[in-house]
């Protein structure tokens, strides 16, 4: 039907780039000895696996020593916030999160709530944003934990992660940061941020799925919640799953690269040339998030009078890949609880939609998603009832 | 997810858009759901002789608006009336169990188009009186 693919839903995931696929092939026939093994075939998969280690570390600042493989960025964050938590449960029972988390953390907290634990959920602004304020006045003699994401998925905006972490320091709670999204697509650095945990996520940075990490600072104890034959310092036992760990390795020298040669400016550019061109062009059409502090590759907006599953579906026939927060593409009657944390309006919710860019995005691209996405709101605009602006 | 059907007549919808001087109006659902259906009917001897919607929603609300609106087009009032859920549903090929609403929407939009014409001719018929 169409010419033309454009994906724009990176956020969702991303293609393993061909030097990622090429540095793991080995792993899978060739070298497929366990790491566990004293023979040749395991020291030679333990030497990829510890080299994958340096290369993950490297990428956020890190000692190897403190990063641990998990099976995936969902994973990473129940081993941090149920690990944390119950291995300082002796020393009190709250612990901190925010509105707008991934399901990965907020169902972990009420998990928590459930075995005993108090929750306390902060709120954030219309651009999604925590308050400092809000965090420190949270704050009890018994707080142990605090978990918030670097940037969210939804709407992309940039956490004051640096600010709480000199908070949680001071105080001697542990500051967990969900770094899916951003980790591999900003430079920074967990020893300088004081940041105690991070979790990331390969296949949102051009690695493979199923496999994550989470840093751990030299320190910090936690329980696991995988036991078994003691692999990864005995925090996440099963046997390693080599060909993922080298992609993820690979998928974070890529990103290392991309920090230094001007990948992420051109990235930028071409965020603000959607957001501008669809704020722009189309009335009553409204970006989401903050307009600065946001992750590089992402552009969200709401559409007024529309309904967000209609329009990834009409985009999905131009070609556009994207992805939406409405009630109808969640499966419930409500629309994403991040946006309505927001205090953004149900009717408005319903309308929103999500561009995240990738590496090989083009101007062309932008250009094509912008005047496609133009003219689908304009026809469906044209069957909405709630459109008054009709001529 | 969706049938050959459903995506069809979300593409290209039939009876798209908003009339003028129609007979009877109905409109249900509401924004908050994220899903709302407006049905004009045009009526001739107790017969829809015209009809045409405006929907707010996803791609079944628009295709079950499309297709309930063919369906119902030239039959009489008390024929459109006996239009269910079910049958709209059936037209599609079927519609996701989530999704089912939908249909419902596309029922009860006739029904509040027909209710609405019947309530003006009454209120006309009363004044003439």
């Amino acid at each position: 039907m169409t010419e033309r693919y454009v994906y724009m839903d990176h956020s969702a995931t991303t293609a393993v780039d061909r030097s990622v696929l090429e540095a793991m092939l080995p792993y899978f026939s060739e070298e497929f000895g366990n790491p566990n093994s004293l023979h040749i075939w395991g020291r030679k998969a333990r030497k990829a696996v510890n080299e994958a280690r340096e290369k993950v570390a490297a990428l956020v600042g890190a000692d190897a020593s403190e990063i641990i493989f998990t099976g995936g960025g969902s994973e990473a964050d129940n081993l941090a916030i149920k690990g944390a938590a119950f291995a300082r449960r002796d020393k009190g029972r709250h612990v901190i999160t925010t509105a707008i988390e991934h399901h990965a953390v907020i169902d972990a907290f009420h998990w928590l709530e459930d075995q005993g634990f108090e929750v306390t959920v902060l709120p954030v602004d219309e651009r999604a944003m925590v308050g400092i304020s809000d965090l420190e006045s949270a704050i009890r003699p018994d707080t142990i934990l605090v978990s918030m994401m670097y940037a969210n998925n939804e709407v992309g905006t940039f956490q004051p992660v640096a600010e709480a972490a000199r908070i949680c320091n001071d105080r001697g709670i542990i500051f967990h940061v969900d770094g899916v999204q951003a980790a591999g697509h900003i430079p920074f650095n967990v020893r300088d941020m004081g940041i105690d945990m991070l979790t990331m996520s390969a296949h949102k940075m051009y690695g493979p799925k199923g496999v994550g990490g989470l840093y751990i600072r030299k320190g910090v104890k936690i329980q696991p919640i995988v036991h078994g034959g003691g692999q990864e310092r005995g925090l996440r036992s099963g046997t390693e799953n080599t060909a993922g760990i080298v992609g993820f390795g690979a998928a974070a020298d890529l990103a290392s690269m991309r920090f230094t040669d001007g990948s992420i400016e051109e990235e930028v550019r071409l965020r603000d040339l959607l957001i501008d061109s669809v704020t722009s062009s189309i009335e009553d059409a409204y970006l989401t998030g903050h307009r600065t502090e946001r992750l590089p590759f992402h552009a969200s907006f709401c559409i007024g009078s529309l309904e967000g599953e209609s329009m990834l579906l009409r985009l999905d026939a131009a070609g556009i890949g994207a992805s939406s927060g409405s009630a109808c593409t969640s499966g419930s009657l409500e629309p994403s609880y991040v946006l309505l944390a927001m205090g953004i309006t149900h009717e408005l919710a319903h309308g929103s939609l999500r561009f995240s860019l990738g590496k090989d995005t083009t101007r062309e691209d932008i250009v094509y998603v912008a005047e496609n996405l133009k003219k689908i709101v304009a026809d469906l605009r044209a069957l909405s009832p709630l459109w008054k602006n009709r001529g | 997810m969706y049938t050959e059907k459903v995506m069809e007549l979300f593409m290209n919808p039939k009876n798209a858009g908003r009339m003028e001087d129609p007979d009877g109006v109905g409109e249900v659902g509401n924004p908050r759901c994220g899903d709302i259906m407006k049905i004009y009917i045009k009526v001739k001897d107790e017969r829809i002789v015209d009809i045409s919607f405006e929907t707010f929603g996803c791609a079944s609300a628009i295709a079950s608006s499309s297709m309930v609106t063919e369906m119902v087009k030239g039959l009489t009032l008390d024929e459109a009336l006996a239009i269910s859920n079910k049958d709209v549903v059936n037209a599609l090929g079927g519609l996701p169990p989530q999704k089912i609403h939908c249909s419902l929407l596309a029922e009860e939009g006739i029904q509040a188009a027909i209710e609405d014409y019947r309530a003006k001719r009454k209120a006309g018929v009363e004044a003439k009186a």
